[in-house]
């Protein structure tokens, strides 16, 4: 018991300040893109050649990248000559609708509106989830599971993932719904008692991610359920999914550290 | 064809046998202590012919046999167990019949693109063993579990509380990867080796790079190949402890667990520190790593790894110090020697039966050491052995990482691979993550694009281990069991 005690003492208090102040993240970290308003070279799509899941693109109003669709894996920054693209350190990339995260330069960021009255006031101090894994490589899982550590305490916020859809007030997504997961995923949702939200944890339960197209997958949990917030990533990173999920509850949260 | 790990061997090297021979070939082999590595089916002119990766542990030869295509033939896995997964992967993906096989159910439920006339079965619907009798009952669980955990069916045939046997249904994860290698490598490539299972980005991510470096004769830069085995056992270490951490939590010690979940994220936090991503995306690339160690993130690195090192060795010193801990952990799940060779048992499952196998030393990366990271061994077979097993690997990667920091090599960190694959080639990667054994088999086409990749990982091989680790269990030691295991669903299902 004693060296129980003593470890414990040594061990010392490990649960972030958050959401009262921002940890620290790797000064290497990629976060919200950002997109210079300075004009592309004429006829240059490097950018949307050579990103891997098609999120980059221009149209009518001009260059936009989707992050329901980015992995964050730079490969643009480093691909556009104009040096268009950068990837801020900023984690907050949450939203509650889907367009909202089509990005813009100079546009509007991602954002997160509370649940509506009738949900927020049922749920904003006790939200239980039941997390549906459906092709997700388990590294959205991972960093969705590490919430409940000491680390993060997601206890503290009145939010808890629970082992029975029965038991929860929402179903949380990730990867991008294989074709053998379709019905489980459907399954589960319709078994949560009405009123009950809906989330996508990554980029890949949000449009299919890496996978979309392929025909063993179907396109995230978008097209399956009502969607109350969209978490894009690959995989995002504990904290902009905490973050997203206390803005749903109309919770205030902190900008990245300086 | 034998050739030694890191050559691409051109693939009209290898004989094309016919059944009998390249059975008798395999079992030859398997019987002289050579192991089956990968077999899968590799279009062909006249239908598809089966491709067999053999290795052997005592000098890292690998062996590349072919069979001529056919419908049929007599199957591997009356004669070697270790082959029963392969054959029902084959048959499943190709229609070709292993003559024999004792039960050729469907493996990932995707229906056979060759018998398009057979409709594709619902995911977990096939039949399953089961125990009859007044008292035998049937367990069945998922495919969505308790917990946040990818998805997969198990079903217990238990008499009373003890279970006789677990039946792992899976495949709820494919989502067709392999398929979308073939013609590559393309932008995507990289990515879906990074997501194979996510939580071996790194493993995968350096088997891909080591085969693609064997195709293209890449000399990878001393600096870069040190960095990505420093991130691979950073990989390790993270995962090693967060399932002592769930091995505690599932016998009810909270103060391990508690401890373990958040050092498992200070040790991938590192990893963090190193490439902006926890899971180490982005860092491996063929020809090296994308990202360079500064001198003061070095130090950095150092200091926090010390600091994290202390943390662990007290949280799981706690475990083992305690009695009631250990009298959950020992004798519980054990798979013997014997029975984890024939299955073809990999990884800290496979070497804490007291079978040497780790890749690190077997098939060592070219620049890399085979002794630089002692292997852990023990022989109890069981829960403690796996526990075990996983905190000495701890200690060996955290003194490798140490001394990897302090002496890392001046110079570049990547030399990229020249464009295009040179055609008619087969190579091979393989890692040691940090579940075991990665192997990555790729033959490439006249286009000198990929025309097959096969991907192993050590999860294809254990899965099987955990369901006979079960048997003559607790029915409430299933959560232990599957915890000390840890195997992949996405890995397995691809």
């Amino acid at each position: 018991m004693l060296n129980i005690l003593l470890e414990r003492l040594r061990q010392g208090k490990r649960t972030v300040a958050f959401p009262a102040a921002m940890p620290p993240l790797s000064p290497r970290f990629r976060g919200l893109p950002v997109l210079a308003e300075s004009p592309c070279a004429e006829g240059c799509a490097s950018c949307a050649g050579a990103c891997p899941t098609g999120a980059l693109g221009a149209d009518e109003d001009g260059l936009y990248l989707d992050l329901g669709r980015c992995i964050l894996c730079g490969t643009c920054a480093d691909a556009c000559p104009g040096r268009r693209i950068s990837f801020s350190r900023d984690h907050r990339l949450a939203s509650s609708t889907r367009d909202g995260l089509v990005l813009r330069p100079g546009g509007r960021q991602p954002h997160v509106a509370p649940l509506e009255p009738a949900r927020l006031k049922l749920f904003a101090k006790s939200l239980r989830l039941r997390q549906v894994s459906a092709g997700g490589c388990n590294a959205c899982e991972a960093d969705t599971n590490v919430l409940t550590t000491i680390v993060f305490d997601l206890g503290r916020f009145g939010i808890d993932f629970v082992a029975s859809p029965r038991h929860a007030d929402g179903v949380a997504v990730t990867g991008p719904v294989t074709r053998n997961m379709l019905a489980a995923t459907v399954g589960t949702f319709a078994a949560v008692p009405d009123p009950r939200v809906g989330i996508a944890i990554g980029t890949c339960a949000i449009s299919g991610g890496l996978f979309a197209g392929s025909p063993e997958t179907t396109g995230g949990a978008t097209p399956h359920l009502p969607v109350d917030l969209y978490i894009p990533g690959c995989p995002p990173h504990p904290l902009t999914i905490l973050d997203g999920l206390l803005r749903l509850l109309g919770q205030q949260t902190p900008p990245p550290a300086a | 064809m034998e050739f030694p790990h890191f050559e691409a061997v051109p693939l009209a090297g290898a004989a094309v046998l016919p059944p009998v021979l390249f059975r008798r070939e395999i079992l030859a082999r398997v019987d002289a202590g050579w192991r089956m590595l990968a077999l899968f089916g590799l279009p062909c002119p006249g239908g598809v012919g089966l491709c067999c990766l053999l290795g052997r542990d005592a000098d890292g030869r690998l062996a590349f046999l072919r069979q001529v295509p056919a419908e049929s033939y007599p199957s591997l896995t009356p004669d070697c167990p270790q082959a029963h997964l392969f054959e029902r992967e084959v048959h499943e993906q190709w229609g070709i019949i292993p003559e024999g096989h004792p039960w050729l159910k469907p493996v990932r439920f995707t229906g056979c693109p060759a018998r398009p006339e057979e409709p594709r079965p619902a995911p977990g619907v096939t039949d399953h063993f089961q125990l009859r009798g007044e008292e035998a009952h049937e367990v069945a669980v998922g495919p969505v579990h308790a917990g946040i955990i990818e998805p997969g069916h198990f079903r217990f045939q238990c008499f009373g509380e003890d279970v006789y046997h677990l039946e792992i249904s899976l495949g709820f994860q494919h989502r067709g990867i392999e398929a979308r290698l073939i013609g590559g490598p393309d932008k995507r490539t990289v990515h879906f080796m990074e997501t194979l299972a996510g939580d071996t980005t790194i493993g995968h991510g350096l088997a891909h790079a080591a085969l693609v470096e064997a195709l293209t004769k890449t000399a990878v830069p001393a600096r870069g190949r040190a960095i990505a085995r420093i991130a691979l056992e950073l990989e390790r270490l993270a995962n090693h402890t967060g399932d002592l951490g769930a091995m505690a939590g599932d016998v009810g010690y909270q103060p391990t667990m508690a401890f373990c979940g958040r050092i498992r994220g200070d040790f991938l936090n590192l990893t963090g520190l190193v490439c902006g991503n926890r899971f180490g995306r982005g860092l491996v690339r063929p020809g090296g790593v994308a990202f360079d160690l500064d001198k003061p993130t070095i130090r950095e690195l150092l200091s926090r790894l010390e600091l994290t090192r202390r943390a662990a060795f007290g949280a799981a010193e706690l475990l083992f110090l305690s009695s009631t801990t250990l009298a959950r952990f020992e004798g519980t799940g054990r798979v013997s020697a014997e029975t984890a060779r024939e299955i073809g048992l990999v990884g800290p499952p496979a070497r804490a039966c007291g079978l040497p196998r780790d890749a690190r030393h077997a098939f060592p990366l070219p620049g890399a050491g085979p002794k630089d990271i002692p292997m852990q061994l023990h022989d109890f077979g069981g829960v403690y052995a796996r526990a075990l097993v996983r905190r000495l690997e701890m200690e060996a990667s955290l003194d490798f990482i140490h001394d990897a920091l302090i002496g890392l090599p001046e110079g570049p960190v990547r030399h990229a691979p020249e464009s295009g694959l040179p055609s008619g080639m087969v190579a091979v990667g393989l890692t040691e993550g940090w579940r075991g054994e990665i192997c990555h088999v790729a033959v490439t086409g006249d286009d000198g694009r990929f025309a097959a990749y096969k991907v192993v990982d050590p999860s294809f091989h254990n899965w099987f281990g955990l369901a006979v680790a079960l048997r003559g269990q607790q029915i409430s030691d299933f959560p232990l069991c599957n915890k000390s295991f840890n195997l992949s669903y996405c890995g397995h299902d691809l």
